[in-house]
Protein backbone atom coordinates (compact mmCIF):
# COMPACT_ATOMS: atom_id res chain seq x y z
CA UNK A 1 0.00 0.00 0.00
CA UNK A 2 1.49 3.54 -0.77
CA UNK A 3 -1.75 5.24 -0.20
CA UNK A 4 -4.95 4.94 1.46
CA UNK A 5 -8.19 6.68 1.79
CA UNK A 6 -10.51 5.71 4.57
CA UNK A 7 -13.95 7.05 5.02
CA UNK A 8 -12.89 10.23 3.49
CA UNK A 9 -15.55 13.23 3.81
CA UNK A 10 -14.10 16.90 2.03
CA UNK A 11 -17.13 19.78 2.89
CA UNK A 12 -17.68 22.53 1.21
CA UNK A 13 -19.78 24.68 3.85
CA UNK A 14 -21.06 21.23 5.28
CA UNK A 15 -22.15 20.05 1.76
CA UNK A 16 -19.74 17.53 0.99
CA UNK A 17 -18.05 17.29 -2.32
CA UNK A 18 -16.50 13.72 -1.45
CA UNK A 19 -18.41 11.74 0.60
CA UNK A 20 -17.54 8.54 2.81
CA UNK A 21 -14.54 7.70 0.39
CA UNK A 22 -12.54 4.63 0.48
CA UNK A 23 -9.76 3.21 -1.64
CA UNK A 24 -6.00 2.27 -1.93
CA UNK A 25 -3.45 2.39 -4.23
CA UNK A 26 -0.66 -0.17 -4.23
CA UNK A 27 2.94 0.92 -4.50
CA UNK A 28 3.75 1.82 -8.16
CA UNK A 29 -0.10 1.63 -9.12
CA UNK A 30 -1.04 4.37 -11.69
CA UNK A 31 -5.05 5.14 -11.50
CA UNK A 32 -7.02 7.59 -13.09
CA UNK A 33 -9.89 9.36 -11.41
CA UNK A 34 -12.81 10.12 -13.58
CA UNK A 35 -15.82 11.44 -13.09
CA UNK A 36 -18.64 14.32 -14.05
CA UNK A 37 -17.54 18.27 -13.48
CA UNK A 38 -18.54 18.78 -9.78
CA UNK A 39 -17.89 14.84 -8.53
CA UNK A 40 -15.05 16.31 -6.22
CA UNK A 41 -11.90 14.89 -8.13
CA UNK A 42 -9.67 17.96 -7.44
CA UNK A 43 -11.08 18.57 -4.28
CA UNK A 44 -10.38 14.77 -3.45
CA UNK A 45 -6.40 14.99 -5.15
CA UNK A 46 -6.29 18.12 -2.37
CA UNK A 47 -7.29 17.05 0.53
CA UNK A 48 -4.69 14.00 -0.21
CA UNK A 49 -2.04 16.96 -1.12
CA UNK A 50 -2.91 18.50 2.48
CA UNK A 51 -4.68 21.31 1.48
CA UNK A 52 -8.02 20.67 2.24
CA UNK A 53 -9.06 19.84 6.04
CA UNK A 54 -10.96 16.03 5.89
CA UNK A 55 -14.60 16.61 8.04
CA UNK A 56 -13.92 12.94 8.41
CA UNK A 57 -11.70 9.81 7.60
CA UNK A 58 -8.10 10.15 6.76
CA UNK A 59 -5.66 9.88 4.03
CA UNK A 60 -2.51 7.79 4.44
CA UNK A 61 0.51 8.19 2.39
CA UNK A 62 3.78 6.75 2.53
CA UNK A 63 6.52 9.30 1.43
CA UNK A 64 6.09 12.58 -0.25
CA UNK A 65 3.12 13.48 -1.68
CA UNK A 66 3.75 15.81 -5.00
CA UNK A 67 0.73 17.75 -6.68
CA UNK A 68 0.49 19.20 -10.38
CA UNK A 69 -1.69 21.70 -9.75
CA UNK A 70 -4.57 23.00 -12.56
CA UNK A 71 -2.99 26.41 -13.91
CA UNK A 72 -5.50 28.98 -11.96
CA UNK A 73 -3.80 29.01 -9.13
CA UNK A 74 -0.89 30.50 -10.36
CA UNK A 75 0.23 34.08 -10.47
CA UNK A 76 1.34 33.81 -14.27
CA UNK A 77 2.08 37.53 -14.05
CA UNK A 78 5.07 37.16 -11.63
CA UNK A 79 8.19 38.23 -12.04
CA UNK A 80 10.26 34.60 -12.04
CA UNK A 81 12.55 32.93 -14.69
CA UNK A 82 11.18 29.42 -15.62
CA UNK A 83 14.70 28.27 -14.15
CA UNK A 84 13.57 30.16 -10.36
CA UNK A 85 10.18 28.42 -11.14
CA UNK A 86 11.18 25.02 -11.57
CA UNK A 87 13.62 25.31 -9.04
CA UNK A 88 11.10 25.61 -6.32
CA UNK A 89 10.66 22.03 -6.94
CA UNK A 90 13.87 21.42 -4.86
CA UNK A 91 11.68 23.00 -1.77
CA UNK A 92 11.56 19.68 0.27
CA UNK A 93 16.01 19.60 0.04
CA UNK A 94 16.86 23.01 0.56
CA UNK A 95 13.76 24.54 2.33
CA UNK A 96 14.47 28.62 3.45
CA UNK A 97 17.96 28.48 4.04
CA UNK A 98 19.35 25.45 2.19
CA UNK A 99 21.98 26.06 -0.39
CA UNK A 100 20.64 25.07 -4.07
CA UNK A 101 24.24 23.88 -5.39
CA UNK A 102 22.80 21.36 -8.41
CA UNK A 103 21.81 24.07 -10.85
CA UNK A 104 22.28 21.39 -13.09
CA UNK A 105 19.41 19.18 -12.04
CA UNK A 106 17.11 22.35 -12.96
CA UNK A 107 18.53 22.58 -16.28
CA UNK A 108 18.26 18.88 -17.04
CA UNK A 109 14.38 18.96 -15.71
CA UNK A 110 14.18 22.34 -18.17
CA UNK A 111 15.65 19.72 -20.88
CA UNK A 112 13.43 16.66 -20.04
CA UNK A 113 10.34 18.64 -20.42
CA UNK A 114 11.25 19.91 -23.90
CA UNK A 115 12.09 23.61 -22.81
CA UNK A 116 15.74 23.16 -23.29
CA UNK A 117 16.90 27.06 -23.42
CA UNK A 118 14.28 28.79 -21.21
CA UNK A 119 15.75 28.63 -18.43
CA UNK A 120 15.75 33.07 -18.45
CA UNK A 121 12.70 33.44 -19.84
CA UNK A 122 9.67 35.05 -17.79
CA UNK A 123 7.12 32.73 -16.65
CA UNK A 124 4.44 35.72 -18.14
CA UNK A 125 5.75 34.28 -21.84
CA UNK A 126 4.98 31.03 -21.80
CA UNK A 127 2.26 29.24 -23.78
CA UNK A 128 -0.20 27.09 -21.92
CA UNK A 129 1.70 24.41 -22.81
CA UNK A 130 5.33 25.19 -22.37
CA UNK A 131 3.55 26.59 -18.96
CA UNK A 132 2.39 22.95 -18.21
CA UNK A 133 5.66 21.45 -19.24
CA UNK A 134 7.17 23.93 -16.70
CA UNK A 135 5.05 22.83 -14.08
CA UNK A 136 6.09 19.31 -15.02
CA UNK A 137 10.00 19.65 -14.79
CA UNK A 138 9.08 21.15 -11.17
CA UNK A 139 7.74 18.10 -10.38
CA UNK A 140 10.65 15.89 -11.71
CA UNK A 141 12.83 18.19 -9.55
CA UNK A 142 9.92 17.11 -6.36
CA UNK A 143 11.51 13.71 -6.51
CA UNK A 144 8.51 12.33 -4.61
CA UNK A 145 7.30 9.07 -4.36
CA UNK A 146 3.92 9.86 -4.89
CA UNK A 147 2.26 12.01 -7.51
CA UNK A 148 -0.65 13.45 -8.07
CA UNK A 149 -2.11 15.43 -11.34
CA UNK A 150 -4.91 17.29 -11.40
CA UNK A 151 -6.14 17.59 -15.05
CA UNK A 152 -2.48 17.66 -16.73
CA UNK A 153 -3.55 17.24 -20.38
CA UNK A 154 -5.74 19.96 -20.49
CA UNK A 155 -5.53 22.55 -23.79
CA UNK A 156 -2.68 20.80 -24.98
CA UNK A 157 -1.75 20.29 -28.38
CA UNK A 158 -0.99 16.39 -29.23
CA UNK A 159 3.07 16.88 -28.99
CA UNK A 160 2.79 18.56 -25.73
CA UNK A 161 0.46 16.08 -24.86
CA UNK A 162 2.48 12.90 -25.56
CA UNK A 163 5.72 14.72 -24.42
CA UNK A 164 3.99 15.01 -21.10
CA UNK A 165 2.67 11.21 -20.88
CA UNK A 166 6.23 9.89 -21.70
CA UNK A 167 6.99 11.81 -18.48
CA UNK A 168 4.07 9.91 -16.85
CA UNK A 169 4.90 6.28 -18.32
CA UNK A 170 8.73 6.64 -16.82
CA UNK A 171 7.26 8.05 -13.23
CA UNK A 172 5.70 4.64 -13.57
CA UNK A 173 7.88 2.77 -14.60
CA UNK A 174 10.32 4.33 -11.88
CA UNK A 175 7.77 2.48 -9.39
CA UNK A 176 6.31 5.52 -8.63
CA UNK A 177 2.69 6.03 -7.73
CA UNK A 178 0.67 8.17 -9.74
CA UNK A 179 -3.29 9.13 -9.37
CA UNK A 180 -4.15 11.37 -12.37
CA UNK A 181 -7.86 13.15 -12.78
CA UNK A 182 -8.57 13.00 -16.72
CA UNK A 183 -11.54 13.76 -19.02
CA UNK A 184 -10.46 11.96 -21.77
CA UNK A 185 -11.90 8.27 -21.13
CA UNK A 186 -9.87 7.04 -24.37
CA UNK A 187 -6.62 8.36 -22.72
CA UNK A 188 -7.40 6.35 -19.18
CA UNK A 189 -8.32 3.11 -21.51
CA UNK A 190 -5.09 2.68 -23.05
CA UNK A 191 -2.67 4.07 -20.28
CA UNK A 192 -4.27 4.13 -16.97
CA UNK A 193 -5.01 -0.32 -15.56
CA UNK A 194 -7.00 1.44 -12.50
CA UNK A 195 -9.77 3.57 -12.39
CA UNK A 196 -11.73 5.39 -9.90
CA UNK A 197 -14.92 6.35 -10.95
CA UNK A 198 -15.87 9.24 -8.19
CA UNK A 199 -19.69 11.38 -8.07
CA UNK A 200 -18.80 12.27 -4.46
CA UNK A 201 -18.97 8.68 -3.58
CA UNK A 202 -17.12 6.22 -5.29
CA UNK A 203 -19.21 4.73 -8.41
CA UNK A 204 -16.63 2.23 -9.09
CA UNK A 205 -13.02 1.70 -8.90
CA UNK A 206 -11.05 -1.19 -9.82
CA UNK A 207 -9.41 -2.11 -13.41
CA UNK A 208 -10.35 0.56 -15.44
CA UNK A 209 -12.33 -1.80 -18.14
CA UNK A 210 -14.66 -2.41 -15.53
CA UNK A 211 -14.74 0.87 -13.97
CA UNK A 212 -16.00 2.57 -16.87
CA UNK A 213 -18.57 0.63 -17.74
CA UNK A 214 -21.59 2.36 -19.48
CA UNK A 215 -23.80 1.45 -16.43
CA UNK A 216 -21.39 3.10 -13.96
CA UNK A 217 -20.83 6.40 -16.02
CA UNK A 218 -24.59 7.06 -16.19
CA UNK A 219 -25.05 6.33 -12.89
CA UNK A 220 -21.60 8.67 -12.02
CA UNK A 221 -23.85 11.05 -14.06
CA UNK A 222 -27.01 10.96 -11.89
CA UNK A 223 -25.11 10.62 -8.77
CA UNK A 224 -23.19 14.40 -9.05
CA UNK A 225 -26.54 16.12 -11.10
CA UNK A 226 -28.69 15.36 -7.61
CA UNK A 227 -28.72 18.15 -5.07
CA UNK A 228 -31.03 18.29 -2.48
CA UNK A 229 -31.44 22.03 -1.19
CA UNK A 230 -32.80 20.15 1.83
CA UNK A 231 -30.41 17.78 2.81
CA UNK A 232 -30.57 16.59 6.29
CA UNK A 233 -27.09 15.70 8.72
CA UNK A 234 -25.60 12.57 7.17
CA UNK A 235 -26.89 9.44 8.96
CA UNK A 236 -23.22 8.64 8.41
CA UNK A 237 -21.38 10.79 9.95
CA UNK A 238 -18.99 10.33 12.88
CA UNK B 1 26.77 76.92 -3.52
CA UNK B 2 25.29 73.63 -4.77
CA UNK B 3 21.66 72.24 -4.08
CA UNK B 4 23.19 69.37 -1.43
CA UNK B 5 25.66 72.06 0.87
CA UNK B 6 23.01 72.68 3.56
CA UNK B 7 23.48 68.50 4.11
CA UNK B 8 27.11 69.57 5.19
CA UNK B 9 25.92 72.93 6.63
CA UNK B 10 23.54 71.48 8.81
CA UNK B 11 23.31 68.30 11.29
CA UNK B 12 19.51 68.18 11.67
CA UNK B 13 19.26 67.91 7.66
CA UNK B 14 21.95 64.99 8.01
CA UNK B 15 20.45 63.29 10.70
CA UNK B 16 16.98 63.51 8.46
CA UNK B 17 18.60 62.05 5.71
CA UNK B 18 20.53 59.10 7.72
CA UNK B 19 17.01 58.01 8.40
CA UNK B 20 15.32 58.55 5.67
CA UNK B 21 18.18 56.12 3.99
CA UNK B 22 17.39 53.83 6.95
CA UNK B 23 13.44 54.07 5.54
CA UNK B 24 15.04 53.60 1.73
CA UNK B 25 16.58 50.34 2.68
CA UNK B 26 13.78 48.67 4.87
CA UNK B 27 10.35 49.67 3.53
CA UNK B 28 10.80 49.87 -0.22
CA UNK B 29 11.37 45.44 -0.26
CA UNK B 30 8.20 45.25 1.81
CA UNK B 31 6.30 47.36 -0.79
CA UNK B 32 7.25 45.39 -3.61
CA UNK B 33 6.22 42.54 -1.83
CA UNK B 34 2.45 44.11 -1.45
CA UNK B 35 2.87 44.86 -4.96
CA UNK B 36 3.90 41.53 -5.86
CA UNK B 37 0.57 40.10 -3.44
CA UNK B 38 -2.31 42.63 -5.53
CA UNK B 39 -2.11 44.52 -1.96
CA UNK B 40 -0.63 47.81 -2.84
CA UNK B 41 -3.18 49.63 -1.11
CA UNK B 42 -3.26 48.01 1.62
CA UNK B 43 -0.18 49.90 2.92
CA UNK B 44 -2.38 52.63 2.34
CA UNK B 45 -4.99 51.65 4.66
CA UNK B 46 -2.47 50.80 6.71
CA UNK B 47 -0.53 53.94 7.12
CA UNK B 48 -4.02 55.93 7.58
CA UNK B 49 -5.20 53.12 10.31
CA UNK B 50 -2.64 54.12 12.23
CA UNK B 51 -3.30 57.61 12.71
CA UNK B 52 -5.70 57.06 16.03
CA UNK B 53 -3.27 55.18 17.64
CA UNK B 54 -0.25 58.15 16.83
CA UNK B 55 -3.25 60.52 17.83
CA UNK B 56 -3.90 58.87 21.41
CA UNK B 57 -0.19 58.58 22.09
CA UNK B 58 0.36 62.33 21.27
CA UNK B 59 -2.54 63.32 23.75
CA UNK B 60 -1.04 61.05 26.73
CA UNK B 61 2.80 61.96 25.79
CA UNK B 62 2.64 64.87 23.65
CA UNK B 63 5.42 65.31 20.75
CA UNK B 64 7.37 62.31 22.67
CA UNK B 65 8.28 59.56 19.88
CA UNK B 66 8.04 56.39 21.87
CA UNK B 67 4.78 57.44 22.56
CA UNK B 68 3.63 57.95 19.19
CA UNK B 69 5.39 55.02 18.20
CA UNK B 70 3.72 52.29 20.86
CA UNK B 71 0.03 54.16 19.79
CA UNK B 72 0.88 54.12 16.27
CA UNK B 73 1.83 50.90 16.18
CA UNK B 74 -1.03 48.98 18.49
CA UNK B 75 -3.47 51.06 16.15
CA UNK B 76 -2.11 49.48 13.19
CA UNK B 77 -1.66 46.07 14.47
CA UNK B 78 -5.66 46.32 15.23
CA UNK B 79 -6.83 47.36 11.98
CA UNK B 80 -4.37 44.91 10.16
CA UNK B 81 -5.91 41.56 12.42
CA UNK B 82 -9.29 43.16 12.75
CA UNK B 83 -10.02 43.50 9.08
CA UNK B 84 -9.29 39.55 8.70
CA UNK B 85 -11.11 38.84 11.84
CA UNK B 86 -13.89 41.23 10.82
CA UNK B 87 -13.97 39.73 6.84
CA UNK B 88 -14.02 35.96 8.15
CA UNK B 89 -16.53 36.21 11.04
CA UNK B 90 -19.14 38.22 8.76
CA UNK B 91 -17.99 36.11 5.65
CA UNK B 92 -17.17 39.95 3.86
CA UNK B 93 -14.47 40.84 1.95
CA UNK B 94 -10.98 41.83 3.35
CA UNK B 95 -10.81 44.61 1.56
CA UNK B 96 -13.91 46.01 2.41
CA UNK B 97 -13.63 45.26 5.99
CA UNK B 98 -10.41 47.39 5.74
CA UNK B 99 -11.61 50.32 3.95
CA UNK B 100 -14.82 50.50 6.30
CA UNK B 101 -11.91 50.42 8.76
CA UNK B 102 -9.12 52.71 7.78
CA UNK B 103 -11.73 55.56 6.83
CA UNK B 104 -13.15 55.53 10.51
CA UNK B 105 -9.69 55.24 12.06
CA UNK B 106 -8.43 58.34 9.97
CA UNK B 107 -11.34 60.55 10.86
CA UNK B 108 -11.00 59.59 14.24
CA UNK B 109 -7.10 60.37 14.05
CA UNK B 110 -7.82 63.34 12.87
CA UNK B 111 -10.47 64.83 15.40
CA UNK B 112 -8.36 63.59 17.93
CA UNK B 113 -5.19 66.01 17.10
CA UNK B 114 -7.41 68.83 16.47
CA UNK B 115 -8.87 68.59 19.51
CA UNK B 116 -5.76 68.66 21.74
CA UNK B 117 -3.30 69.71 19.50
CA UNK B 118 -2.63 72.69 17.80
CA UNK B 119 -2.54 72.98 13.86
CA UNK B 120 1.38 73.47 13.75
CA UNK B 121 1.70 69.78 15.56
CA UNK B 122 -1.18 67.97 13.25
CA UNK B 123 0.77 69.32 10.36
CA UNK B 124 3.91 68.07 11.65
CA UNK B 125 2.05 64.48 12.77
CA UNK B 126 0.48 63.95 9.43
CA UNK B 127 3.15 65.53 6.90
CA UNK B 128 6.33 64.70 8.75
CA UNK B 129 9.29 67.59 9.94
CA UNK B 130 13.22 67.12 9.81
CA UNK B 131 13.27 68.77 12.46
CA UNK B 132 11.34 66.11 14.06
CA UNK B 133 14.27 63.96 13.54
CA UNK B 134 15.87 63.46 16.92
CA UNK B 135 18.11 60.75 18.47
CA UNK B 136 15.07 58.25 19.06
CA UNK B 137 13.74 58.61 16.18
CA UNK B 138 16.80 57.90 14.29
CA UNK B 139 17.65 54.69 16.85
CA UNK B 140 13.75 53.90 15.27
CA UNK B 141 14.19 54.08 11.71
CA UNK B 142 18.07 52.32 11.93
CA UNK B 143 16.46 49.40 14.99
CA UNK B 144 13.25 48.92 12.05
CA UNK B 145 15.54 49.16 8.91
CA UNK B 146 17.78 46.02 10.83
CA UNK B 147 14.24 43.87 11.82
CA UNK B 148 13.19 44.14 8.58
CA UNK B 149 16.42 43.44 6.91
CA UNK B 150 16.92 40.53 8.86
CA UNK B 151 13.21 39.46 8.44
CA UNK B 152 13.67 39.33 5.04
CA UNK B 153 17.22 37.32 4.69
CA UNK B 154 15.35 34.41 7.00
CA UNK B 155 11.78 34.79 4.80
CA UNK B 156 13.09 35.81 1.33
CA UNK B 157 12.34 32.27 -0.16
CA UNK B 158 8.91 31.67 2.18
CA UNK B 159 7.11 35.30 0.97
CA UNK B 160 8.21 34.76 -2.54
CA UNK B 161 6.91 31.05 -2.80
CA UNK B 162 3.74 32.07 -1.41
CA UNK B 163 3.12 35.11 -4.03
CA UNK B 164 3.89 32.77 -6.86
CA UNK B 165 1.94 29.74 -5.75
CA UNK B 166 -0.02 29.83 -2.83
CA UNK B 167 -1.10 26.52 -3.06
CA UNK B 168 1.49 24.60 -3.85
CA UNK B 169 3.28 26.52 -0.88
CA UNK B 170 0.66 25.09 1.48
CA UNK B 171 1.32 21.98 -0.09
CA UNK B 172 4.99 21.98 0.86
CA UNK B 173 4.69 23.22 4.56
CA UNK B 174 4.74 26.62 4.38
CA UNK B 175 2.77 28.65 6.36
CA UNK B 176 1.47 31.35 4.38
CA UNK B 177 -0.91 33.32 7.02
CA UNK B 178 1.94 33.62 9.38
CA UNK B 179 4.42 34.90 7.10
CA UNK B 180 1.28 36.99 5.67
CA UNK B 181 0.77 38.40 9.21
CA UNK B 182 4.43 39.10 9.98
CA UNK B 183 5.10 40.85 6.50
CA UNK B 184 1.66 43.52 8.41
CA UNK B 185 3.72 43.76 11.27
CA UNK B 186 6.64 45.06 9.68
CA UNK B 187 4.49 47.16 7.72
CA UNK B 188 3.35 48.41 10.48
CA UNK B 189 6.48 49.24 12.00
CA UNK B 190 7.95 50.66 9.09
CA UNK B 191 4.95 53.15 9.09
CA UNK B 192 5.46 54.00 12.32
CA UNK B 193 9.16 54.81 11.82
CA UNK B 194 8.89 57.14 8.78
CA UNK B 195 6.13 59.03 11.12
CA UNK B 196 8.62 61.23 12.39
CA UNK B 197 10.15 62.11 8.85
CA UNK B 198 7.79 61.82 6.40
CA UNK B 199 4.46 62.06 8.40
CA UNK B 200 1.98 59.56 9.19
CA UNK B 201 -0.57 60.48 5.86
CA UNK B 202 2.82 60.04 3.63
CA UNK B 203 4.70 56.87 5.29
CA UNK B 204 3.54 54.79 3.03
CA UNK B 205 4.88 56.80 -0.29
CA UNK B 206 8.06 55.90 0.50
CA UNK B 207 7.39 51.89 0.46
CA UNK B 208 4.92 52.23 -2.46
CA UNK B 209 5.92 54.64 -4.92
CA UNK B 210 9.45 53.12 -5.45
CA UNK B 211 8.04 50.09 -5.44
CA UNK B 212 6.08 50.57 -8.16
CA UNK B 213 8.83 52.13 -10.34
CA UNK B 214 10.81 49.86 -9.66
CA UNK B 215 8.90 47.10 -11.73
CA UNK B 216 9.26 49.01 -14.92
CA UNK B 217 13.26 48.68 -14.43
CA UNK B 218 13.52 44.86 -13.20
CA UNK B 219 12.23 41.12 -14.25
CA UNK B 220 13.15 39.51 -11.18
CA UNK B 221 12.04 39.93 -7.29
CA UNK B 222 16.12 40.32 -6.25
CA UNK B 223 16.34 43.04 -9.29
CA UNK B 224 12.54 44.74 -8.11
CA UNK B 225 13.95 45.22 -4.66
CA UNK B 226 17.52 46.71 -5.37
CA UNK B 227 15.67 49.58 -8.20
CA UNK B 228 13.18 50.01 -5.35
CA UNK B 229 15.87 50.95 -2.18
CA UNK B 230 17.59 53.12 -5.06
CA UNK B 231 14.83 54.95 -6.34
CA UNK B 232 13.76 55.68 -2.38
CA UNK B 233 17.33 57.11 -1.74
CA UNK B 234 17.67 59.49 -4.73
CA UNK B 235 13.46 60.46 -3.58
CA UNK B 236 14.80 61.04 -0.29
CA UNK B 237 18.19 63.42 -1.39
CA UNK B 238 16.48 64.71 -4.08
CA UNK B 239 13.42 65.48 -1.27
CA UNK B 240 15.08 66.66 1.80
CA UNK B 241 16.82 69.40 -0.06
CA UNK B 242 13.94 70.43 -2.36
CA UNK B 243 12.10 70.60 1.21
CA UNK B 244 15.20 72.31 3.09
CA UNK B 245 15.60 75.06 -0.29
CA UNK B 246 11.63 75.35 -0.83
CA UNK B 247 10.48 75.77 2.55
CA UNK B 248 8.00 72.97 1.98
CA UNK B 249 7.19 69.66 4.39
CA UNK B 250 9.95 67.03 3.92
CA UNK B 251 6.73 64.10 3.73
CA UNK B 252 4.91 65.89 0.74
CA UNK B 253 8.83 66.84 -1.01
CA UNK B 254 9.93 63.35 -0.58
CA UNK B 255 7.07 61.63 -2.06
CA UNK B 256 6.93 64.36 -4.98
CA UNK B 257 10.44 63.07 -5.73
CA UNK B 258 9.52 59.95 -5.57
CA UNK B 259 6.56 60.24 -7.95
CA UNK B 260 9.11 61.88 -10.29
CA UNK B 261 10.77 58.83 -10.50
CA UNK B 262 7.58 57.03 -11.49
CA UNK B 263 6.70 59.13 -13.90
CA UNK B 264 9.63 58.85 -15.70
CA UNK B 265 9.72 55.22 -14.91
CA UNK B 266 6.50 54.80 -16.66
CA UNK B 267 7.37 56.73 -19.14
CA UNK B 268 11.13 55.15 -19.97
CA UNK B 269 11.26 52.18 -18.27
CA UNK B 270 12.53 49.10 -20.23
CA UNK B 271 9.87 46.49 -18.72
CA UNK B 272 6.29 47.39 -20.25
CA UNK B 273 7.24 51.06 -20.07
CA UNK B 274 4.92 53.83 -22.65
CA UNK B 275 8.20 54.06 -24.95
CA UNK B 276 9.06 50.33 -24.96
CA UNK B 277 5.75 49.15 -25.99
CA UNK B 278 4.54 51.97 -28.24
CA UNK B 279 8.08 52.32 -30.03
CA UNK B 280 9.16 49.09 -29.47
CA UNK B 281 12.67 48.08 -30.62
CA UNK B 282 12.97 45.75 -33.93
CA UNK B 283 11.80 41.74 -32.96
CA UNK B 284 14.54 39.19 -32.95
CA UNK B 285 14.45 36.72 -35.63
CA UNK B 286 14.30 33.68 -33.22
Amino acid sequence: MSLAVRNLTVSHDRRPAVHHLSFTLRKGGLMAVVGPNGAGKSTLLRAIAGLHPPAEGEVVAEGRVALLPQQAGLDRTFPFSCREAVMLGLWAECGSFGRISEEGRVLRALEAVGLHGFAGRPVGSLSTGQFQRLLFARLLLQDAPVILLDEPFNALDARTAADLLALVRRWHGEGRTILAVLHDLDLVREEFPETLLLAREAVAVGPTQEALSSANRLRARRMAEGWDPHAEPCARAA
Amino acid sequence: MTPFDPFLEFGFLRRALMGCVALSLSAPPLGVFLVLRRMSLAGDALSHGMLPGVALGFVVFGLWLPGLALGGMLAGLLIALGAGALARGTGGREDASLAALYLTALAAGVAIISWRGSAVELTQILFGSVLGVDDPALLLMGGCASLTLGFLAFAWRPLILECFDPAFARAVGVRGSAWHLSLLALVVLNLVAAVQAVGSLMAVGLMMLPAIAARHWARNVGGMVAMACGIALAASLLGLGASFHLDVPSGPSILLSAAGIWAVSVVAGPVDGLIARHWPRRHLSG
